[in-house]
């Protein structure tokens, strides 16, 4: 399939091969050529973004709620350069996405030309892999490698940086097939002889606890249905980071909850006592250890990774397994099967017991209000009148993001988008244009604060345009919240910069975009709000006015073990001081 | 590993080992990184070092199959062997990377580089730099009245050396090739 084209019409070609509908960008100078082979098809379609930056996390939600890699299309120099923190952030959560920049022409490069940058350079620390194109005809042939490279092994972001005179020349397209891909090929099956040492582990142990993450996802659906049958069938505890939820049901028995600084009391507790952790597809976060040298101090600990240099990273481990979540669960499920499904019943019985009695704590109880709407009841409402739907949900960065984990349940992975590592404000708000174009008849709601709502804001133009309806659930508390709960922590409550002053009329701000706009702030109206905003055929931006200074509980203070969290002056446990053990 | 009861380098035949890396010694490794020789492929790899915060001591890089666009990077690391294991995990993630092999740890590898000293002086000190120069067994490859350049092959030690003896006797300018480095035997 040797065909003649020109660089530009190479590019639509190639995506059109592999598959991609839908492109994000905004176009410059450096990337006409492509903008007017767009012009000419109808295959693909171009969103077009209000910036670049947001361009990036729209096809992030793309990715994450698709499973399919997200593609960008910027200009070069600004437009380059805006993407950064979209790239550093799928970087972080591993997030497959390519991202097409265009460049001065190739006789320019190095001039310091008009709306020149290093793009390969700058983005080299931030992308699993880039490349320069100089050549018409190898440009196929990257294009569908970059493809295989950002979706194969640990997935992520790789952008290929196109000088304008390379769009312009004629060369030979390749076909995905023709392309060679065999010098990137990541180990998937995990080492059988290791696996079977896990099984002997799991048949033995007494207190077992699975350590879930974003890998689990990453692996795409059967993994997460592997991995529900062995919790389900070993009848072992389950918890998971802020990047795995969803992968096992929250509705599941043998859910506990989110781990980590905000994470569940029991989750947390279960972590630092158990005998055995099985670490699958999590990558032993700072967030998630606290202090490291404290960490599950009693535990015998597995990873399975597939990415070798997550092994003993942060924390030593007793047995990795290098290789995809989803081939290593179908091997540990082989093999556990075959030796008979053993498991530690005893011993099982009384580390449930334990459990339960951790669960007693009630270490989300927050106090109630008939006067001021408390954003932890807002979620709880929201979760409540959106139960059953076909729901996706983004979030923004901070205390809302972290309630959001807590008190929304997610039974299904690809459900919940949140920027984890890199911990991104102005995340959500374009996460969830990318998610609610993917998937045009769901109801797909951000849970915002205001402060990281108003990163991003200038994308409702880009919702008007398109009719994307997405929902804009703000809780706002007119202060950046976790900024705030930390300074009245740990900085003598010197609130130095963490309001949020001169904020718009969110109500009016709608307004002036097509948007329907709702505020609430009595307790009373807030299910007649949200069921407004449901009903809606339309992007709603609710501006939900909240407590301005409730912390989010429970927490373990950066640096400090798993069994020194605080808990709420709500939680049972707190009066008597018995939590804090 | 002795809670668990797995033997040493019971899973040698997968892709890691089971070798205990845990040890707050820090120690020189001698790294060999084999990659394609494609446009950017060195700044990926000092690049992986300086934003990680590790260290590079030598650092030499060349084509070494020109067909095939291969080039060998020998790179003179140091950390405690946790370190030195993600170091080694962190370069073979980088996708034109083919191979990360860790001389030091396989066997004691053979090393040498070479240096270029040049020394300057008359009389008495310029016979004594040339006498050393021969017991070194370094070539004289470029002469005036009044200095030499020496060429000198060896281990790094061997080249510190040199260059200890030369520095009395008017040494001015040096320059080096950095390690290039092989495992012994087969």
């Amino acid at each position: 399939m040797s065909r003649q084209m020109t660089g530009a019409e190479m590019v639509v070609q190639a995506l059109k091969d592999q598959g991609v509908d839908t492109i994000f960008g905004y176009p410059g100078g450096a990337v006409l050529p492509i903008y007017d082979a767009i012009f000419q098809q109808n295959d693909i379609r171009h969103i077009l973004v209000r910036h670049e930056q947001a361009a990036v996390h729209m096809a992030e939600g793309y990715a994450r709620s698709t499973g399919k890699p997200g593609c960008v299309l910027v200009t070069s120099g600004p437009g380059a350069t805006n993407a950064v923190t979209g790239l550093t952030d799928a970087l972080m959560d591993s997030i497959p996405l390519v991202v097409f920049s265009g460049q001065v022409p190739t006789f320019m490069i190095g001039t310091d030309g008009f709306q020149e940058a290093d793009t390969v350079g700058i983005t080299r620390p931030c992308t699993k892999h880039n490349w320069l194109v100089k050549d018409a005809d190898k440009l196929a042939e990257v294009i569908h490698q970059a493809f295989h490279v950002a979706t194969s092994g640990r997935p992520g972001p790789v952008l290929i940086d196109l000088p304008k005179d390379v769009q312009f020349a004629t060369g030979t397209y390749t076909g995905p097939k023709q392309a060679r891909t065999e010098n990137y090929q990541p180990k998937v099956k995990g080492d059988i002889e290791a696996i079977t040492r896990l099984v002997e582990l799991m048949e033995t142990a007494a207190r077992p606890i699975f350590y879930t993450g974003g890998g689990v996802i990453n692996s795409g659906p059967a993994a997460s249905q592997l991995m529900c049958e062995l919790v389900d069938a070993t009848g072992f505890p389950i918890t998971s980071t802020l990047m795995g939820l969803g992968a096992y049901p929250a509705s599941g028995k043998n859910w506990l909850g989110m781990l980590g600084m905000h994470g569940l009391y029991e989750a947390n507790l279960a972590m630092h006592d158990c005998d055995l952790m099985i670490n699958l597809g999590a990558r032993f976060d700072d967030r998630i250890t606290g202090r490291v040298s404290d960490f599950s101090p009693k535990s015998t600990k597995v990873h399975v990774d597939i990415d070798a240099s997550s092994i003993n990273k942060i924390v030593r481990v007793d047995l990795p397994i290098i290789g995809d979540v989803g081939h290593v669960l179908e091997d540990v499920l082989k093999v556990w099967k075959a030796r008979g499904r053993k498991v530690n019943k005893e011993g099982l019985a009384k580390w449930w017991g334990r459990i339960e009695e951790w669960k007693k704590v009630r270490c989300l109880a927050y106090a109630g209000s008939e006067t001021v709407i408390k954003p932890q009841y807002a979620l709880e409402r929201l979760e409540a009148l959106t139960k059953g739907r076909d729901r996706y949900i983004t979030t923004e960065v901070g205390q809302h993001q972290m309630w959001a984990a807590q008190f929304l349940h997610f039974d299904a992975p690809n459900r919940w988008m949140t920027s984890g590592g890199l911990g991104t404000m102005g995340y959500g708000f374009p996460a969830s244009i990318g998610v609610q174009i993917a998937h045009p008849d769901a109801l797909v709601i951000n849970v915002a604060g205001e402060a990281s709502w108003l990163m991003n804001m200038q994308e409702m133009g880009t919702c008007s345009q398109f009719r994307v309806p997405v929902k804009q659930f703000i809780l706002n508390n007119e202060r950046l919240g976790m900024v705030r709960q930390w300074q009245d922590l740990l900085h003598g409550g010197r609130y130095s910069q963490s309001w949020s002053e001169s904020l718009p009329d969110f109500t009016k701000l709608a307004e002036a975009f097509g948007w329907k706009g709702i505020v609430c702030s009595d307790p009373k109206d807030l299910d007649d709000a949200i069921m407004e905003m449901l009903e809606h055929d339309g992007p709603v931006l609710f501006d939900c006015l909240v407590e301005k200074h409730e912390n989010c509980f429970p927490m373990i203070p950066s640096g400090k073990p798993h069994n020194e969290m605080l808990l709420s002056a709500d939680a049972e446990a707190f009066s008597s001081g018995a939590a804090l053990v | 590993m002795a809670a668990l009861n797995i033997k040493k380098g019971a899973t040698s035949h997968s892709a890691y080992d089971l070798r205990d890396t845990h040890s707050d010694v820090e120690s020189s490794h001698t790294l060999a990184v084999i990659v394609d020789n494609e446009a950017g492929v060195l700044a990926r790899v000092i690049g992986l070092f300086s934003g990680r915060g590790y260290n590079i001591d030598s650092l030499t890089v060349a084509e070494i199959d020109h067909k095939g666009h291969r080039s060998r990077i020998t790179i003179v690391t140091r950390g405690t062997m946790a370190v030195v294991e993600q170091i080694k995990a962190q370069l073979g993630r980088i996708v034109p990377v083919h191979a990360v092999i860790d001389l030091t740890t396989e066997a004691q590898p053979v090393e040498r580089e070479l240096a270029l000293f040049k020394v300057q002086g008359t009389g008495e000190k310029r016979v004594e730099a040339l006498r050393l120069a021969d017991i070194f067994r370094a070539n004289v490859v470029d002469s005036t009245l009044e200095s030499f350049v020496f060429e000198v092959t060896g281990t790094p030690e061997k080249i510190d050396a040199f260059a200890e003896l030369m520095r009395p006797l008017g040494l001015v300018d040096v320059a080096r090739t950095g390690v290039a480095a092989l495992s012994r035997g087969i």
